[in-house]
């Protein structure tokens, strides 16, 4: 693994993602990329007693289908990696104890996939990992009666927030050539702009984002332009919005091949407000329609930004700020 | 720039940029919703006063009280009453709809961690906060009063 810049760091070794694999709820499904959200649940439960339950069934199944994508044995894989939105990880925790494989947990909020993919890349670059299993999850009624209100409570969501998606995806990363590849990563710094409205998460992540593209850019010596899409994680509209400002400012320019998924992922619906977001909102759409189109190679050079907020509800009735995050990975159809 | 200025600035960007919610459409809905609890509230005093001719009026008003709080946790429990609530905002959390659903709604939530730590101590998870301020309010407004009475 080579340093490029100060931030930035180039996988010198191939490192492919050989298999992947996403399962979405039934509102993700019926969202903006029908077309290609082909694995989907209509219970929320999955048949289990308790949404926690249901959200470690649905890991389960997405482990062992992006294994079973890869051709490869859940004997084969030398580590998981992942991370989900409820307290300890606890729902990946439980399904580590079910796959028997190395484990470690990561948590970056909404960035766990790009946290895992990062770190995935790293391990293999450096030699003694040949396979690593990489997932993401997010589960809208667990992760909602541990944020906010009970799911049946009676209230008027803000106009800015942003609704926590039912989705996840799981990769596999491997040193076996693959036509998808991880060839850059960029580690971010935690930011904190002092927004404490734990409903406005957009403006919150946007400065992490805005701050991660830039060091990657000027790293790299490359533009917004170089690439075929730039993808932030669940910034939604508004904070989507705000980092296309920030970027200007900072005089890097966002065309067309910008795209937010948490705003995207829904169809435009009031009851949605800003878009989606939480940690499986980027790996599943990662997995589905980013996968097939760098297949399809309609995109060479990817950007995955996915952004996390990283608070807890303790230190937001504490009046603390949201600190933010977001990791940067290069993927190139190769 | 130091750290809190650049904060300044960017939370100030944040506020003219993020949407507002309209005040009109909010009142009106609340004004609608609120007023048709209020009436079928009505409603049902007038229809038990009309069987009842010689009950006290307090009576009538628990009465009332009972049926409308009956209504709000079986909607919750059916799952449609968060709808109404999205629509008329205020309009369904003043009138004693509010408190029922803030109840009920903890108590089916928190009923998978049991009886005890679950439906027992995060029942008023919502509705606590509003008790403890109602007492607590009451209390300096019957200071005031019988301060009021003194002269």
């Amino acid at each position: 693994m080579k340093r490029i810049g100060k931030y930035t760091l180039e996988v010198e070794r191939g490192c492919y993602i050989i298999g992947k694999s996403s399962l979405v709820g039934d509102k993700e499904k019926g969202g903006t990329f029908k077309k290609y959200m082909k694995h989907f649940i209509s219970d929320d439960r999955m048949g289990e007693k308790t949404f926690e339950k249901g959200e470690r069934k649905m890991l389960e199944i997405i482990a062992k289908e992006a294994v079973k994508s890869s051709t490869l044995k859940l004997s084969e894989i030398d580590l998981f990696l992942g991370g989900d939105l409820t307290n300890q990880i606890v729902t990946t925790n439980y399904v580590a104890e079910k796959l028997a494989v190395p484990f470690v947990g990561i948590y970056s909020a909404c960035s766990t996939i790009t946290a895992c993919l990062g770190v995935a890349g790293a391990l293999i670059d450096a030699g003694g990992f040949t396979n690593i299993l990489c997932t993401s999850i997010s589960h809208f009624s667990s992760a909602e009666r541990q944020y906010r209100y009970p799911l049946e409570f009676g209230n008027q969501r803000q106009s800015y927030s942003q609704w926590t998606v039912t989705a996840g995806g799981g990769f596999v990363i491997s040193t076996r050539p693959s036509n998808i590849k991880i060839t850059k990563v960029c580690f971010s710094k935690v930011q904190d702009y002092g927004v404490v409205d734990i409903a406005n998460m957009g403006a919150a992540m946007a400065v992490a984002a805005c701050d991660t593209l830039c060091n990657f850019f000027k790293d790299t010596k490359t533009k917004p332009d170089d690439y075929d899409l730039i993808a932030t994680g669940d910034l939604g509209k508004l904070g989507s919005d705000i980092l296309r400002d920030l970027m200007q400012k900072r005089k890097f320019t966002l065309g067309q091949n910008y795209a937010d998924l948490g705003h995207s992922i829904y169809l435009f619906e009031e009851e949605l407000y800003q878009g989606g977001s939480g940690a499986g909102c980027a790996s599943s759409i990662l997995a589905t329609y980013i996968w097939e189109k760098m297949m399809d190679s309609t995109f060479k050079k990817v950007l995955i930004v996915a952004t996390g907020a990283l608070m807890s509800t303790t230190t937001n009735q504490q009046g603390d700020a949201i600190p933010s995050v977001a990791h940067l990975v290069e993927l190139q159809r190769v | 720039m130091n750290k809190a200025e650049r904060n300044e600035e960017y939370l100030e960007y944040v506020e003219r940029q993020t949407p507002k919610t309209g005040w009109f459409n909010s009142l009106f809905h609340a004004f609608i919703v609120g007023g048709t609890i209020c009436c079928l509230g009505q409603m049902f005093g007038d229809i038990i006063k009309a069987f009842n001719p010689t009950m006290d009026i307090l009576r009538v008003g628990s009465w009332v009280n009972v049926i409308i709080i009956t209504i709000t946790i079986l909607f919750t429990a059916f799952g449609f009453f968060d709808r109404i609530a999205k629509f008329g905002g205020a309009g369904t959390f003043i009138p004693i709809s509010g408190f029922a659903n803030s109840i009920s709604s903890c108590a089916i939530e928190f009923k998978n961690e049991g009886l005890v730590f679950g439906i027992g101590s995060k029942m008023f998870f919502v509705a606590g906060p509003v008790l403890v301020n109602g007492v607590a309010y009451s209390i300096i407004v019957g200071l005031i009063y019988y301060i009021c009475l003194l002269f």
